[in-house]
């Protein structure tokens, strides 16, 4: 590659951040405006129209905030941690396409790069929890390693579906692929597991279960603040942005729509990104419906639900692929399963018992000297 | 592919890290000449709720996350097998196909076993 070349690739990944700092401080924007909207609240309003301007304002204040940091923490450890969790958010952007052609590498292993190093922020949150030597970080770091490696499974598994499908791992090929018939329709078990596997992984509501306020108080990140807290929130809106566009580009047939021509580069942009953000406004409505599952019940769902599911979808496509079975069988299967699955659930979420915990909560001993 | 391909696309792999590394360099570095710097007793120590902190915080774990840790270990390296044969298996012979079935089903026979264990109940 000559010097021009890189320069260029260079400019481009720096556009790339750039223009997911845009898109970050959009959807902060929207998510508080449509909470807000179902809350029957405003939200913000005050900076600028419509409080456009309000996440800047925020932003700005993160960079002028005096950057806290206790005396037990372990330093280096600390300091590295909200980059162990950003870079490899940022770095499966290199072969996220959002219209034909217009992504910076095109790799052949392109599903099989970004579930590898999605998988590597994990890392950080839990060195986060540790280094922040506090009992909240330690516990929340712990949980998110237990949630996140446990979703993974099944949100992986749901890739290889797609993969199957398309005989493909390049993502532009998963999409030309789709453009007689949408994955979604082909493959609805597929979509649903993804969507439910990929909501876990972002920690978002209701598997919020390592930055449960309520709980540990912001999980790993308690004792983060200023920039090193932007740094988490900004890794967790682009992998909230990833999540969607994913599940744009493997489900719901990415740039293409029907009647209009993928070949205009600026239109198929327009339509990825409509998707995508329609796709982000179910993240935010899920998480303005449904409280946080309990822990049990969210390890639960991943292991005995999802990673089962994930395993018939495997073995159900694969089998449709070989014998080649005619083109709905594998729509109706998967339906069918789907189905089945909901139905079981709601049946064992109405008749299931209140669980019993083998943790026993402090209760003092009555004083009797106190009654007189 | 070619190797010089697998290089040029790879190096922009390298790259975007490089950037993500200087880019938030830079954030951190307009944070620091930005963010007031008064340092005081109280501020330093670490949060818990407005109590004075117990001094040790890297407290034992419970055996759980362990077992977790090691189930998704067991299963990701089923994915590193079950990707390259999701691409090759209609085109190869028919003995690759069976073969992967059965190896989902002793995977899908070790989940139902851990179940019954109740290696999965999380309490």
């Amino acid at each position: 590659m000559s010097a021009l070349e890189t320069l260029l690739l260079v400019l481009a990944i720096f556009g790339v951040l750039t223009g997911l700092s845009v898109i970050v401080l959009s959807l902060i924007w929207l998510e508080r405006k449509f909470l807000g909207r179902m809350q029957m609240r405003m939200g913000p309003m005050h900076v600028g129209p419509f409080g456009l301007l309000q996440p800047v304002a925020d932003a700005v204040k993160l960079m002028a905030k005096e950057d806290l940091l206790s005396s037990l923490v372990d330093r280096v450890v600390y300091w590295v941690a909200p980059l162990a969790v950003f870079v490899p958010t940022f770095m499966i952007w290199v072969t996220i396409p959002v219209a034909r052609d217009l992504v910076i590498r095109n790799l052949d292993m392109g599903l099989f790069y970004i579930i590898a190093f999605s998988v590597l922020s994990i890392v950080g949150l839990v060195t986060a929890g540790w280094a922040s030597s506090n009992k909240y970080a330690v516990l929340g770091g712990f949980r998110a390693a237990a949630q996140l490696v446990s979703y993974e499974i099944p949100l992986i598994l749901a890739v290889l579906g797609v993969a199957m499908l398309a005989q493909s791992m390049n993502l532009e090929e998963v999409v030309n692929s789709q453009s007689t018939v949408v994955y979604a329709l082909v493959q609805p078990l597929g979509l649903v597991i993804f969507f439910i596997a990929g909501l876990a992984e972002l920690g978002r509501t209701p598997f919020d279960i390592h930055p449960a306020e309520s709980e540990v108080v912001g999980g790993p990140f308690v004792e983060y603040s200023g920039a090193h807290w932007a740094v988490f929130f900004l890794a967790e809106y682009i992998n909230t942005f990833a999540i969607a566009a994913l599940t744009v580009l493997l489900f719901l047939g990415g740039w293409l729509f029907p009647g209009i021509s993928g070949d205009v580069s600026a239109l198929g942009v327009l339509v990825f990104l409509v998707k995508t953000y329609l796709v982000i406004l179910v993240v935010f409505w899920i998480r303005g419906t449904y409280p946080r599952l309990r822990i049990d019940q969210l390890m639960s769902l991943g292991w005995k639900v999802l990673v089962p599911l994930a395993l018939v979808n495997v073995v159900i496509t694969a089998s449709y692929m070989f014998y080649g079975w005619s083109a709905w069988s594998l729509s109706l299967m998967s339906l069918a399963i789907l189905g089945a699955a909901i139905w079981g659930l709601s049946k064992r979420m109405r008749t299931a018992p209140t669980p019993e915990y083998t943790v026993k909560l402090y209760v003092p001993a009555p004083e009797a000297s106190n009654a007189g | 592919m070619a190797p010089e391909g697998l290089t040029i696309n790879y190096t922009a792999v390298v790259i975007a890290a490089i950037v993500g590394f200087v880019g938030m360099a830079i954030m951190f570095g307009a944070s620091y000449l930005l963010s007031p710097k008064k340092r005081t007793a109280i501020k330093d120590m670490p949060y818990e709720c407005g109590i004075p902190p117990a001094p040790y915080s890297w407290s034992q774990l419970h055996m759980r996350y362990y077992i977790f840790a090691i189930l998704f270990l067991i299963f990701d390296v089923e994915a590193v097998f079950l990707f390259p044969w999701a691409l090759v298996f209609l085109t190869s012979i028919d003995a690759v196909f069976y073969e992967m079935l059965l190896f989902i089903g002793i995977l899908f026979f070790g989940i139902i076993y851990s179940w019954k264990k109740g290696v999965l109940q999380w309490n």
